[in-house]
């Protein structure tokens, strides 16, 4: 395999490089500063095609694969992982429309998702389910042309912000298997949301609870059948754990760069501090591993888009790799700028609480070494 | 209305460039290349001007060695509608390229030429100059608008104390100045179509040109290096510096 990007790819990359430098990077400290969500950066974004990277051409996407996808996501993150995840989540959602969804279904809602006019939230975890997601308890009660949903899902990015919501709700039977998807807009009546939750970085976008009292949806906005719900969020999951992965990546980057621009300036005992071993040593890691990282992810990538039958374990590690490398090496870049690093004047500490919830979400990095061993011993 | 645009491959405006040690040129070994900028806002206002329906076709045009067929795919990316490399690994200098150009126009026979007003890599904004006065066509240099009405182009130029505006009759040749327009990015789905869009090589042989350097580079110095500053101990000591060693105030 050439791991070298195609001049298709390179062009990918330097126009989302282009747009962070122009659009993301000058805000995104204000928007995590003043908990600004970036809407009209993101309708740009949507301009752009970054809405429906991996969608198929048919479904109004731009038809590319997960490896061109992450390389925009890693390109957004350089400015703001947090407003890069969210657009990876929206890509996630859109995708699970267009790939299970029903024709109908999907002319509803992807016209004006895949140009970000609107934007899609994912609703696994709920307060008593998070790693163990099949035991998730919001249901959903069918009612002549309606099903009437009654529970909560925690922790939904842009929720309460977004126009549609892609539920996973039990209409069966315990289990994964009684699990349906379904697509929830904000106005359904029933939908509420909970308040903001005060959290350590991802300040870009809100998080809340999503409510479900009686909220009544028509029947046709189940994706796929009854108890394809699951198998429909895991889907989701490799390309969404990969995008994540490449949000470390972008995210590291950054801080690596800002590290090096500053152990050049700053002086110690008579000298930069660029010039001391230990210096030298700490970049040279912190490098090494991105690049290691930034390899593995990039063959997990191939894999989804090829579909190969490890896909699922190779989207695991490289999510794995990259975002436990990605928070370490921000953390490192932090201690190179020592008492400054951690002054919300330089940019870094931003990055590392950004980062640090990548280790967590699109289930945590202990999840994702359960899914390798299982996949390794099976 | 046809339109050429001839557009550079240059140094990314973000590379800080090193000068080779031997002071023969810049060193341009792994370093970052892209559409000149001022070209880019060329590609923009003749992409701009076929949206309006005024144009109906836009062609980019590059004389460069083969690498240089990543620009023009960034040009169809932005909307060029075919590209045309005059390949050459030859040092090209603006009147070789004026010239196969020339050569170039007379078969293609566009009625507008739009060039960069001068390349961030050289500086030496001749290029479009004197393709105009190879080709009789009138020029309207570092433009900041134009309109295009009746046969004419009206150009409003930037000029040291304010505006000009001159009238030409097409076919013209304008150069941009960097207030024209502000270029698009270029889409996925318009990256995505520019793979597919026709980029025909030819050779100045071919055209019949010769593309050996009339101007020989003698040696490339860097910027003298800003010396460190010194600290004064008061007003008037500096008030003192700034007249008698600066003498920048009197």
């Amino acid at each position: 395999m050439d791991y070298r990007l195609s001049e298709e790819q390179q062009a990918i990359v330097e126009m989302a490089r282009r747009f962070t430098a122009d659009e993301i990077t000058p805000f995104a400290g204000e928007w995590d500063e003043q908990h600004v969500y970036p809407r009209e950066t993101i309708r740009k974004a949507g301009d752009l095609g970054f809405g429906a990277i991996y969608l198929e051409e048919s479904a109004g996407g731009i038809g590319l694969g997960r490896l061109e996808a992450t390389l925009i996501m890693e390109a957004m993150a350089y400015g703001c992982p947090s407003t890069s995840a969210l657009i990876s989540i929206h890509n996630m959602a859109s995708w699970m429309i267009a790939r299970f969804g029903s024709d109908a279904l999907g002319r509803r809602f992807l016209p004006k998702l895949t140009s970000m006019e609107q934007i899609a939230s994912y609703c696994l975890t709920e307060p008593g389910s998070g790693s163990d997601a099949a035991s998730l308890k919001t249901r959903a009660v069918r009612d002549g042309d309606h099903y009437v949903l009654n529970g909560a899902k925690a922790f939904i990015s842009g929720a309460g912000e977004n126009e549609i919501y892609v539920c996973m709700v039990r209409t069966g039977e315990d289990g994964h298997k009684g699990i349906s998807a379904f697509v929830v807009e904000k106005d359904t009546p029933g939908l509420s949301f909970g308040t903001n939750e005060r959290k350590l970085g991802w300040h870009s976008q809100p998080t809340a609870m999503v409510l479900f009292d009686d909220a009544r949806i028509p029947v046709e906005n189940l994706i796929g059948s009854e108890g394809d719900g699951f198998r429909i969020a895991m889907a989701g999951l490799d390309g969404g754990r990969l995008n994540i992965g490449a949000c470390s990546l972008g995210g590291a980057q950054r801080c690596l760069d800002e590290a090096l621009g500053y152990v050049k300036e700053r002086r110690q005992f008579g000298r930069a501090i660029s010039e001391f071993q230990n210096t030298q040593f700490m970049l040279a890691d912190m490098a090494t591993e991105l690049e290691a990282a930034r390899a593995l992810l990039r063959m997990a990538a191939l894999k989804v888009t090829e579909d190969a039958p490890d896909k699922t374990r190779f989207a695991a590690m490289a999510k794995l790799k990259a975002t436990d490398a990605g928070f370490r090496i921000v953390n490192d870049a932090l201690q190179l700028h020592g008492g400054y690093g951690y002054l919300m004047d330089y940019p870094v500490e931003r990055f590392l609480r950004d980062l640090r919830v990548h280790q967590i979400l699109e289930g945590t990095n202990q999840v994702m070494r359960m899914i390798v061993g299982r996949d390794l011993l099976a | 209305m046809k339109v050429l645009v001839p557009v550079k491959r240059v140094v990314d405006y973000n590379v800080k460039i090193r000068v080779k040690p031997d002071n023969s040129g810049v060193d341009l070994s792994n370093v970052k290349m892209s559409v000149n900028p001022f070209c880019e806002i060329a590609i923009e206002e003749a992409v701009r001007l076929k949206e309006a329906g005024t144009a109906t076709e836009v062609v980019a045009v590059t004389v460069g060695s083969s690498a240089s067929q990543e620009q023009l795919r960034t040009c169809l990316a932005l909307g060029a509608d075919r590209a045309v490399l005059i390949e050459t690994d030859a040092d090209a200098q603006p009147l070789g390229i004026a010239k196969a150009l020339k050569a170039l126009q007379e078969k293609e026979g566009a009625e507008l030429v739009i060039f960069g007003k001068q390349s961030i890599d050289g500086d030496n904004s001749q290029t479009g100059q004197m393709f105009a006065a190879l080709t009789g066509m009138p020029q309207g240099t570092f433009a900041s608008e134009v309109k295009i009405a009746d046969g004419r182009i009206d150009v409003t130029r930037e000029i040291d104390g304010g505006l000009q505006t001159v009238s030409l009759k097409l076919p013209a040749v304008v150069t941009t100045d960097l207030r024209l327009n502000e270029p698009r990015y270029a889409s996925l789905p318009n990256i995505m179509k520019a793979k597919k869009k026709p980029l025909d090589v030819v050779t100045p042989d071919e055209l019949g040109v010769d593309l050996t350097p009339s101007v020989e580079v003698l040696s490339v110095e860097p910027p003298a290096e800003r010396q460190a500053g010194i600290k004064v101990e008061s007003v008037e000591e500096l008030v003192d510096k700034l007249k008698n060693e600066a003498k920048v105030i009197s």
